[in-house]
């Protein structure tokens, strides 16, 4: 099939996709945004979470056909022309990234986080990280980029 | 992952007809089950008609006061959904203790009612399992069973249902609309799956091409007093050793009416009318709830790993009932 959707607000096409194929196969392999991690391709681990309709997804398990017309970002979508985003800043500054391999699901998925909360208790950041997991267990150092990138944005939406 | 043709069905007339036809076919939701399974190896389709747009997506409100929650509801949309927050909070509880965020968002309520057992040798291919391969026998008569089952099983299969918005909707008297080769039909959620018996294999009544239209829950004002709690390995992200779902109807300290549902016991969402019909006119209390909890266990056979469950589902039963007829009325 010929798939048409859009990525990170711009319209990618692919041609010869099967359709069976992952919606994170198709970010990794045919469209060059390897941000998304491919590690367990079960829907355990959230290292490729994206978001699909504005919704934090796995990607590893939508099948390309369903993605026909709508509408996917990336963690590739998350930093400026120049500039990496606050929640990005914060995962750098709070030293939340060892080997770095959950990193974008977890970027992503807290990104999500805070457009639908934006100053979350610490229960809810741990319920909606909770589809993430770190190998290098650095929870803690995680929670505090949470918190900070919510204090950041706050501050960024007052100045 | 073996090939397979994808249609997106368009209406459902020719979606019940294509799969109906074809005994290699399947419907698809969200996928978070079933593309998983492909991955495995469990499960190998020919053709897979999606669905995931097809039914309908919206939750409505029925002339007789109950509630229609289309097939394609995404789990995480129908526990936002004020009206199942108010009313039947039981559901939405239910929908938020199962999977992530990230899978909430995908799965939808027909595919997370038609999902398959955890149990880890249905899921390893190389095992033996007569739910994956009939006849082959089952590997956890012999091998690891703390997520299996107590009561009902058979000895071809002790698997489990691991859906928690099932345990809920078998609580509330949900009735499921299908569309099959042979027509519409309706099932009340309690029996919509099956115990194993000497068929493992059917995890439903469901004949090969019915497809999951919509969910009715019924009006029933006691649900506006519910709650599930789900007992688990890890706070959050795993599935039920054991559930209960729970609904009461108190007038003083008298119980009126009640419902409950266990999850995580057996192969089916397990309805506890003996439990029910216990606490039914009884008092409040905790000796009554405990009597009640022992009406409905007795039964239960523990294996090897499992024994556990059976004193924690008392208890866990014995909470929620607590809780319920200690809340302030509503
Ligand atoms: C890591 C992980 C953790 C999880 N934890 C939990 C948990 O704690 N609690 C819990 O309850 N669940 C849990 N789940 C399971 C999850 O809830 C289910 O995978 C999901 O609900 C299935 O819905 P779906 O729409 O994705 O189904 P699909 O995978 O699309 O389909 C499942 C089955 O239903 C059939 N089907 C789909 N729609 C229809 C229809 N309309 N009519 C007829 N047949 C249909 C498909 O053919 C398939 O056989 C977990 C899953 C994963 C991957
Ligand atoms: S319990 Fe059921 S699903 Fe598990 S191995 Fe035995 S037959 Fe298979
Ligand atoms: S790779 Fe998708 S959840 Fe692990
Ligand atoms: S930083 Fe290594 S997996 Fe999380």
């Amino acid at each position: 099939m010929r798939l048409k959707f859009t990525v990170n607000g711009r319209q990618a096409e692919a041609d010869d996709v099967w359709e069976g194929e992952s919606l994170l196969y198709v970010l990794r392999e045919r469209l060059g945004l390897p941000g998304s991690k491919n590690a367990c391709e079960q829907g355990e681990c959230g290292s490729c979470t994206v978001r699909l309709d504005g919704v934090a997804a796995c990607a590893c398990l939508v099948a390309a056909g369903q993605v026909q017309d709508r509408e996917v970002d990336t963690v590739e979508g998350l930093a400026g022309e120049d500039e990496l985003d606050a929640v990005q800043r914060a995962f750098v500054d709070a030293g939340a990234v060892q080997c770095g391999f959950c990193t974008p699901g977890l970027l992503v998925a807290a990104d999500d986080l805070l457009e639908r909360c934006p100053s979350p208790s610490d229960s809810e950041i741990r319920e909606s990280l909770a589809g993430n997991l770190c190998r290098c267990t650095g929870y803690e150092k995680i929670m505090d980029a949470v918190r900070l990138a919510a204090d950041r944005r706050a501050e960024e939406a007052r100045s | 992952m073996k090939p397979f043709d994808y249609q997106r069905a368009t209406d459902t007339d020719t979606a019940v007809a294509t799969v109906s036809r074809n005994p290699n076919a399947r419907y698809l939701g969200g996928g978070t089950n079933l593309v998983d399974h492909m991955k495995l190896g469990v499960s190998s389709p020919e053709l897979l008609v999606d669905v995931s747009r097809l039914s309908s997506d919206t939750v409505e409100t029925l002339p007789d006061g109950g509630v229609r929650v289309g097939a394609a509801v995404r789990n995480s949309d129908l526990a936002a959904e004020p009206i199942i927050r108010q009313r039947y909070p039981v559901l939405a509880h239910a929908l938020l203790a199962g999977a992530s965020g990230q899978l909430r968002n995908l799965a939808t309520t027909g595919g997370n009612l038609l999902q398959r057992t955890r149990c880890v040798y249905f899921q390893d291919v190389t095992t033996p399992c007569n739910k994956r391969e009939p006849g082959t026998g089952c590997s956890a008569l012999d091998g690891y069973t703390r997520y299996h089952a107590v009561l009902g099983s058979s000895e071809h299969c002790v698997a489990t249902h691991p859906s928690d918005m099932a345990v809920a909707l078998t609580a509330l008297d949900a009735v499921v609309h299908t569309q099959g080769p042979s027509g519409p039909r309706s099932i009340p959620v309690a029996d919509l799956h099956r115990l194993p018996g000497d068929e493992p294999d059917r995890d439903t009544v469901l004949e090969h091409g019915e497809l999951i239209t919509a969910v009715d829950l019924p009006a029933l004002p006691m649900a506006a007093r519910s709650n599930y709690r789900k007992v688990r390995d890890r706070a959050s992200y795993a599935f039920a050793l054991v559930s209960v779902a729970a609904a009461v109807d108190i007038a003083g300290d008298t119980i009126r009416d009640v419902r409950i549902a266990f999850g995580g016991l057996a192969h089916k969402p397990w309805r506890a009318t003996l439990a029910e019909n216990a606490l039914r006119g009884a008092p409040a209390t905790e000796a009554t709830f405990r009597t009640a909890a022992d009406a409905e266990l007795a039964e239960a056979r523990p294996l090897s790993d499992n024994e556990f469950k059976i004193p924690m589902a008392r208890n866990t039963l014995t909470s929620v009932l607590r809780d319920l007829t200690q809340q302030e009325g509503s």
